[in-house]
């Protein structure tokens, strides 16, 4: 087994799909020569050639209508959106477009896609580069939306991606890409889809998050243990659709549960959680289930990044709440 | 049946005033630009390339943030503000800030915008002007719309904007170039040409010979212009308002230029996609070289002269990066009442909230 970070296991699920299966195709702004403006496809295009690897010309909105196009002609396309802050280009093509094509074509056309995009915050971005749009794609149906946390996950759940038949959104939180290295096998494994996990156990209250903020989790876990509060850590890794059994299953032995996303409060996969939890569980809860997020606001600038994002101090703030309330 | 791709091709030529060496060599198309107004486009080119190296150096010494530097490209964006007048409208993109900062932006709110504080996006009131866009092309759609509303007012203004090579293959492009001309707006289309969007040359942007030539689509007018020319620059621009004022419509121009340094940054190794051969090439076409050949030609530039441009700059920018070193950090509270005219009940609450926070 080789150490990888996030985002060379990454490259290696994308290696390992294209050459399993010859319909896959990698392409967006900067992937082929430049391999990707963060290297996530570097090598990919010398590798396979120009015509499974490419760059296309500059608009988001062509890529999605690209996407589409080659899907119906056989094709397994992986495109990127370079930061998942340009979707908005291209909101028609996935939102409007691929997610509704499998329904309205009543099972004739079906999108066999996998869009992936960094995102998330931290990390010094100018505006639209880091905005945590996450829940913008879980409202709609037809998607299914995958945010991995470590490295071994983030390539077994884009294997999955990749061969799944329906739409998925795979995002990549940008501060992760290379925090760590951890053990990822080179040969090919799979990691489902719509399973969460358990990151760390604990029986007085369970935190339930995904992406960069499972490990602000643990770090607020790990203090939380030093005054005797056993924290119990579950990673979504799918946002769209939610493990509720997973998350129940926690819930009902620690009666506590905080929600801990890095998006803006309002709408967003945190209140869905919520309301998981208390439509199936409120009998079991000694509390109300809160949640830690970033205000409602437009992302902040680069300079306010630290004072505006979600951090360890503000989840162990609203476990105490729990504890005592 | 008549093909006429190859015909329409020929006639966008690359307009010229100075060849590389600084020679007149379009003498009929010669701005009538007086001696101090010469000396001062030069002034401004060799402070804006002066900006941009300590700009760099300030980035890589972490004081300043995101910048996308600008040096090659100084005829291209300097020669366009030249032509325009002080209420004439800018929507740059996120490599425009010399033409904001020559349009009245102050050069410490420039760096506050690189920093990332909203202050440096917080135009002055007498600068007509939005901060520079980071969606490629948003802000051409924006441009019809600002033209349009001038035409409405009965103004004698223009709305000018700027994208590159790699703008023109999204669709923001061709619907604000369209739309300009089916209204017959008063705006100006500026593509900075520089080879390369971050990576990808300008052969796989599009298979048109010219960039210029999308403009006949819309039937606007388009004109290709040599961007390391700063005479050039400012007369294709200076047309194109003057046709624009005149109420012919809008103008596409497409300026060929080269950055010398990254796309950004952030990260981006222009050696991964350029060679050292083009490079070299492009340091040939050098708009203050070729620009000073012209100015020290007719007597009106020397060496002590460009070393006070200098001097100056560097002053300025040693006052200006340490003001916005001092302006006050941004608080959560101040992002939640840039928020909305009146705050709704979930976002006062917030207020409340963070105020709490920041008071301890």
């Amino acid at each position: 087994m080789a150490q990888m970070t996030m985002i060379q296991a990454i490259t290696d699920a994308m290696r390992t799909e294209l050459k399993k299966d010859e319909n896959v195709l990698v392409f967006g702004e900067d992937v082929g020569k430049n391999g990707g403006v963060f290297r996530a496809t570097e090598g990919l295009q010398d590798e396979f050639g120009e015509d499974r690897v490419f760059d296309t010309p500059l608009a988001e909105s062509g890529i999605g209508g690209l996407t589409i196009g080659l899907a119906t002609q056989g094709f397994r396309p992986v495109p990127e959106i370079q930061f998942f802050g340009f979707v908005y280009e291209v909101i028609d093509s996935i939102s409007g477009q691929m997610a509704r094509m499998r329904y309205r074509s009543g099972g004739r056309w079906n999108m066999p896609v996998t869009v992936r995009a960094p995102f998330g915050g931290g990390v010094h971005t100018p505006e639209l580069h880091a905005d945590s749009l996450e829940g913008l794609m879980a409202q709609q149906p037809g998607l299914k939306v995958v945010i991995p946390s470590t490295p071994y996950e983030a390539k077994g759940l884009l294997i999955s991606a990749i061969r799944d038949n329906d739409p998925v959104i795979f995002l990549e939180h940008m501060k992760l890409y290379r925090s760590f290295r951890e053990e990822v096998p080179e040969e090919e494994y799979t990691v489902e889809i719509g399973k969460a996990d358990v990151k760390r156990e604990g029986k007085d209250v369970t935190l339930v998050s995904y992406g960069a903020m499972v490990h602000s989790c643990l770090k607020a876990a790990e203090e939380l243990e030093k005054d005797g509060i056993s924290a119990e850590v579950i990673d979504l890794r799918t946002v769209s659709p939610i493990d509720t059994d997973t998350i129940l299953e926690s819930v009902k032995k620690t009666n506590r549960a905080i929600v801990v996303q890095e998006a803006q409060k309002q709408a967003g996969v945190a209140a869905n959680v919520v309301s998981e939890i208390q439509e199936r569980a409120i009998l079991h809860l000694e509390a109300p289930v809160l949640r830690v997020t970033a205000p409602d606001t437009v992302y902040a600038f680069s300079d306010a990044e630290e004072v505006w994002l979600p951090n360890h101090k503000d989840i162990i703030e609203k476990v105490n709440a729990v504890m005592n309330f | 049946m008549k093909h006429v791709l190859e015909s329409v091709e020929s006639l966008f030529e690359t307009f010229q005033i100075l060849n590389e060496d600084g020679e007149l060599v379009n003498k009929d198309d010669m701005p009538d630009l007086s001696d101090d107004e010469l000396k001062e486009l030069m002034r401004r080119m060799v402070y804006t390339r002066i900006l941009d190296q300590r700009s760099i150096a300030l980035n890589r010494q972490g004081r300043l943030g995101f910048y996308a530097p600008t040096a090659g490209q100084e005829a291209s964006q300097l020669g366009s503000q030249f032509a325009l007048e002080k209420d004439d409208f800018l929507l740059p993109g996120y490599r425009d800030v010399p033409q904001l900062i020559w349009q009245g932006l102050p050069l410490y709110q420039a760096f506050l915008f690189s920093k990332g504080h909203f202050h440096g996006n917080q135009m002055p009131e007498d600068l007509q002007a939005l901060s520079p866009q980071i969606i490629i092309g948003a802000q051409y759609v924006q441009t019809a719309g600002v033209a349009l509303g001038m035409k409405k007012c009965g103004a004698k203004t223009v709305a000018i904007t700027y994208t590159g090579d790699g703008g023109t293959s999204q669709g923001d492009f061709y619907e604000g170039i369209n739309f300009a001309g089916a209204f017959k707006a008063p705006a100006i289309f500026v593509v900075q040409n520089n080879g390369f969007a971050i990576s990808v040359p300008r052969e796989l942007q599009t298979n048109a010979k010219t960039l210029a030539q999308k403009a006949v689509a819309a039937g606007i007018e388009g004109i290709q212009v040599d961007g390391m020319d700063v005479l050039a620059v400012y007369a294709a621009t200076k047309h194109a308002r003057e046709r624009a004022i005149a109420g012919e419509g809008p103008t596409l121009i497409e300026t060929l230029t080269y950055r010398y340094g990254p796309h950004t940054m952030s990260g981006d190794d222009p050696t991964r996609y350029r060679s050292e051969e083009l490079d070299n090439e492009w340091a040939k076409k050098d708009p203050l070289v070729r620009f000073r050949k012209f100015l020290e030609g007719k007597k009106l530039w020397s060496e002590d002269e460009e070393n006070k441009v200098i001097e100056e700059a560097k002053e300025d920018i040693k006052k200006a990066i340490k003001e916005a070193e001092k302006y006050p950090k941004q608080k959560v509270t101040d992002l939640i009442g840039n928020m909305f005219e009146v705050l709704p009940s979930n976002l006062q609450e917030q207020m409340e909230e963070y105020k709490e926070k920041e008071s301890k």
